[in-house]
């Protein structure tokens, strides 16, 4: 049981150091914007994984050549140029607002409004159907009507 | 009224489902590749380079290139499609519509050229793009891919995955014909 554990978890260190790579920078301000940069740009190889976490050529040479990028002093704006220029927006998880991007930043907020609205309405809906709950007193003919229907059961 | 916005949820999957269903058939007729990428350098002009040549000593640059229409093609040895895609390739020489050259990308060249020995050459002539510094100047994601530069040196097409004969009678000719025109 023991033995078994340890060759489970020796596979799991196995995934952890899938990337191993190491790049030296200047300063820890540029080893931040680099992890910055591999955290938020996405594989062009891949559908769903950024550059940090794969192992694919193209994401290796992307990481070098960001290494690159960085060490030789240019903008995160220079870089973003840099890569939109080769890979398109594709290759941005936090994708620009323009245009064509429009409706995948908007549409959360409409969303949000929409569901305001529907809540607001249902609420005042609720509020308007439990006011019938507490019904009006009877008028003193009705009164009579029902103390005759119960005195006329009473005699059978 | 009531009844039916039960069926509210079974109208959502119907339609959902049909949907898929019709994606599904465009990526098995080859017409949607989810995993193919618009290209950022169409209508860009081609990067410049200056690579190696892996048949000769020499080396070819951007402007050595111009003038002609042209096909750079993006193989690789490690490349399995671009196994499947080379007899086309010799097939597309052959014919000689329109000048055909190669990248070897992120490869060795070594075994780049054994390979052109046993399989037959179908470039005019191969880059060698060892690091893959051309191809991420042209924002290649893999091999094979193919790329249409007109002889103004603007990137016109980028196809990526291998040609076959469908492929090019459906996207590169009416290109190729339109290229022809605008040249007049």
């Amino acid at each position: 049981m023991r033995a078994l554990l340890a060759i489970l978890l020796s596979c799991l260190a196995l995934s952890a150091a899938a990337v191993i790579e190491t790049y030296d920078f200047a300063d820890e301000q540029q080893r931040e914007r680099y992890q910055r940069f591999v955290e938020e740009l996405r594989c062009p190889k891949c559908q769903n994984q950024n550059l940090e976490g794969s192992n694919s050529p193209i994401a290796s040479d992307l990481r070098r050549e960001l290494h690159r990028l960085i060490s030789e002093g240019h903008s995160d704006a220079d870089i973003q140029q840099f890569m939109l220029d080769r890979y398109g927006d594709f290759i941005l998880y936090r994708p620009r607002l323009t245009a064509r991007t429009l409706a995948l930043w908007g549409l959360p907020l409409l969303l949000l409004v929409i569901g305001g609205l529907t809540w607001w309405v249902q609420l005042r809906r609720g509020a308007a159907s439990r006011e019938p709950l507490s019904p009006p007193p009877l008028s003193a003919e009705e009164q009579q009507r029902i103390e005759r229907l119960l005195s006329e059961n009473r005699d059978d | 009224m009531a009844r039916l916005k039960l069926f509210i949820p079974l109208i959502i999957f119907a339609v959902l489902a049909l949907m898929f269903y019709g994606v599904e058939r465009q990526v098995e007729r080859g017409e949607y590749s989810p995993t193919a990428l618009p290209s950022a350098l169409v209508d860009k002009p081609l990067p410049e380079f200056r690579l190696p040549v892996l048949e000769s000593d020499g080396w070819l640059s951007r402007s050595e290139l111009l003038g002609q229409t042209l096909l750079l093609n993006v193989w690789a040895t490690w490349c399995p499609t671009c196994h499947f895609e080379h007899p086309f390739l010799l097939e597309l020489a052959r014919r000689g519509e329109v000048a055909l050259f190669g990248i070897n990308y992120k490869d060795d060249a070594d075994k780049a050229r054994v390979w052109l020995a046993e399989k037959g050459n179908p470039y005019t002539a191969t880059l060698v793009d060892a690091d893959g510094r051309l191809g991420l100047d042209l924002g290649v994601t893999g091999a094979p891919e193919t790329y249409v530069i007109d002889p103004k040196g603007v990137v016109r097409l980028r196809y990526q995955g291998a040609l076959d004969e469908r492929v090019w009678r459906e996207q590169f000719l009416p290109l190729l014909q339109k290229i022809r025109e605008e040249q007049g």
